[in-house]
């Protein structure tokens, strides 16, 4: 249904307000398959805010937004949960591993729920890629911030998901681990030809991406 | 790695937390268990053992205690009666059947009982081996004394005094085994069956009835065992035995050495033969209005009804059944709270895991019943568990007290009442997790997520 022409995302006149208060305004913008943008702006304006409403997690408050053509606004919830289930591997500003599970049962639950089945080699690969492997059978309690973002990365991948969107997926991390994590992104995007939006502040990623997305403070915008 | 799995390591994330509500489930579990296993065995075993009895005649003194001894064949008996009970008793006309017993010896710790092959008939004995006794001395045992003994048809024996299995020995003409029964789940399975005239000369009497008693009663010369027995006919068998002086030594550490000694069904002295109890069958109902009252009427005759009698046992025994169950219950109710507690504590932590699971796309009805299987996978651990400590302790009491073995306490038995007990555990700890688990559908996974904590 979704022919490589047609954007993966789009969103339209978004603006979602808060107790009356304007906290997100997003100008037009459309990802195609296999584009990657970086979402810019400063703290406070509104880029986890988009993430939320892009993954289907916020009802925004007017505008639209369509994942791989369906308006978001339009689905049931169950519909919306199966669309992010099978479309959409995120990567939250606070990680969000599961703290009972080790890192590889976090990526190994979040294969089966998105693809109802395990595929443990891949999960070893993704694991490898990441630089976890002497790690994989910790508690995320006993990661550091950067290896628990590493951690939270390959769980967003590893159900192979069209979008990945990650919200400052490489605040925590020295330059090195930002720039290895940054192009391990781009790469497994590449590889499976997903759809990346990062939202950051952190300029060492702007020149790795061929587009941004900028959002003002919401104050200026409205 | 799946919600059910999720589940799993949530209970092993908060390992000692889980370990202690199983524990609790685990006890009032296994008391439930313990209570059903004895309760529905004893009460089976008593209504098995005492099938087709409408009335047992013994010694005056404890109806229980006659009942005990001479149906269960667990108590001592109450003493001693006249053999010419039997007649007296066979000409009225509304008896249909008088069983002899004649109890006080044993072999092996398995009580020798003089009687006729009717005792055997009334359990629906049947042989699985040999024939029927047809003359003293010849023995027909239960299956259970055979299995035990490894006694085998032809095989000699020699039966010692008392029911203990610590008294001496008869140095007389030893038994012979002519016939092994098949199993009756009753107490004739560890019996040993042999006619009352066995029992008689084993004592030092000659089985024809003597005539009259021209010697005196308190003469024990007649009497050939090496130490001195106190035969006292007052009815009181756990009391006069109790002076009864063991001068031999017994070999074994039984915990029975307690027990007392009972009466020798052949009174010593005189030349009146005498039988331990009668089991009585009625021909009519008029007989259970007017024979108890005609027996008790009788110097030394009692009458007890095995229905009454064990009725009232289990009636004052239920009383303290009743306030176990209460409290296992009891139990069972805060291990449930315990439960809700915990979860309730945890789910609370584990609001940004709910919110995560549902942005990978977790239905909230599936997070809500894996929420529920973590209450129902703590309540079946503490309920398995418990069904396994409950039988364990059976298995363990029977082992260790053979009275509890001998009424047929074993642990090798499952009622339907544990499925119950095990279902109502597991329901419990569902409806533990019903509420705390309600909480996946009112998380905001948006606000949840935000939170930074
Ligand atoms: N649940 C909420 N209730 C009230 N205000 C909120 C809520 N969520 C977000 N906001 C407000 O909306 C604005 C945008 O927040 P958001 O988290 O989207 O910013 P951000 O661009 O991701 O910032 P940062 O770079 O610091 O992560 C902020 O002013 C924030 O205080
Ligand atoms: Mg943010």
């Amino acid at each position: 249904m979704t022919t490589p022409a047609e954007p993966l995302i789009e969103v339209r006149n978004l603006r979602h307000e808060i107790d009356g208060r304007c906290v997100m305004a997003a100008p037009a913008f459309a990802a195609a398959k296999g584009e990657h943008t970086l979402l810019l702006g400063p703290s406070g304006s509104g880029k986890t805010t988009l993430i939320n409403v892009i993954t289907g997690l916020i009802t925004p408050t007017s505008g639209e937004v369509r994942i791989a053509g369906q308006l978001m606004s339009a689905l049931p919830a169950a519909q919306r949960d199966q669309l992010r289930r099978r479309t959409i591997g995120v990567v939250f500003q606070t990680l969000r591993l599961i703290g009972a599970l080790s890192v590889r049962q976090n990526l190994a639950l979040a294969q089966r729920l998105a693809l109802g089945q395990n595929d443990s080699t891949a999960i070893e690969a993704l694991i490898a890629q990441v630089g976890l492997t002497h790690r994989a059978d910790a508690r995320p309690r006993e990661l550091s911030q950067g290896e628990g973002q590493r951690a939270a990365i390959a769980r967003a991948l590893c159900a192979r998901p069209a979008i990945v969107v990650a919200d400052e997926p490489t605040s925590a991390l020295d330059d090195a681990n930002a720039i290895a994590m940054s192009d391990l992104l781009l790469a497994t995007a590449e590889a499976t030809g997903a759809t990346l939006l990062i939202a950051t502040h952190d300029n060492r990623l702007r020149a790795r991406f061929d587009r941004t997305m900028t959002l003002a403070a919401p104050q200026v915008a409205a | 790695m799946t919600l059910a799995g999720l589940s799993l390591a949530y209970l092993k994330d908060r390992a000692l937390n889980t370990a202690l509500n199983i524990l609790l489930l685990t006890l009032s579990v296994a008391t439930l268990v313990i209570l059903v296993l004895f309760s529905s065995q004893l009460a089976e075993r008593f209504e098995r053992d005492a099938q087709g009895i409408d009335l047992v005649v013994g010694a005056k003194g404890s109806p229980l205690q006659l009942i005990l001894s001479s149906i269960y064949q667990v108590d001592v008996p109450t003493g001693n009666i006249p053999l010419a009970t039997v007649d007296l008793l066979r000409a009225d006309p509304t008896v249909a059947e008088v069983i002899p017993l004649a109890l006080g010896d044993s072999f092996r710790g398995y009580r020798i009982v003089g009687t006729e092959p009717a005792y055997v008939e009334n359990f629906g004995g049947v042989l699985a081996q040999g024939q029927m006794f047809a003359a003293d001395y010849q023995a027909v045992i239960g299956a259970q004394v055979a299995r035990e003994t490894g006694a085998g048809l032809g095989q000699k024996f020699v039966g010692s005094h008392g029911l203990s299995g610590d008294g001496h020995d008869h140095e007389e003409t030893p038994y012979e085994v002519v016939g092994i029964l098949a199993p009756t789940g009753t107490v004739l399975d560890r019996l040993i069956v042999t006619p009352v005239g066995s029992i008689w000369a084993a004592h030092g009497f000659a089985p024809p009835p003597a005539e009259g008693a021209a010697e005196d009663h308190d003469d024990h010369a007649g009497h050939d065992h090496d130490h001195d027995h106190d035969h006292d006919h007052d009815g009181d068998g756990h009391q006069d035995h109790a002076a009864h002086d063991h001068e031999d030594g017994h070999e074994d550490a039984h915990d029975e050495h307690a027990e007392a000694e009972p009466e020798h069904a052949a009174h010593a002295g005189g030349g009146d033969l005498e039988v331990t109890a009668l089991l009585i069958k009625y021909r009519s109902s008029m007989a259970a209005v007017r024979l108890p009252n005609f027996i008790n009427k009788q110097t030394e005759l009692q009458a007890a009804a095995p229905a009454v009698e064990m009725t009232r046992l289990l009636s004052l025994l239920g009383v303290g059944i009743d306030a176990v169950r209460a409290f296992a219950i009891l139990l069972m109710a805060t291990s449930g709270l315990s439960i809700f507690v915990a979860l309730y504590s945890a789910l609370r932590q584990r609001e940004g895991d709910m919110a995560m699971l549902r942005v990978m796309g977790a239905r909230p009805g599936a997070i809500f019943g894996h929420i529920v299987l973590e209450g129902v996978l703590l309540a079946a651990a503490g309920a398995l568990l418990g069904v396994a400590v409950g039988h364990a302790v059976v298995a363990a009491s029977a082992a260790s007290f053979p009275q509890l073995r001998d009424m047929g306490l074993t642990a090798a038995r499952f009622e339907t009442a544990e499925l119950v007990i095990v279902m109502a555990a597991i329901g419990m700890g569902a409806l533990a997790a019903l509420i705390p688990a309600l909480k996946v559908f009112r998380v905001d996974i948006a606000k949840t997520l935000a939170d930074t904590r």
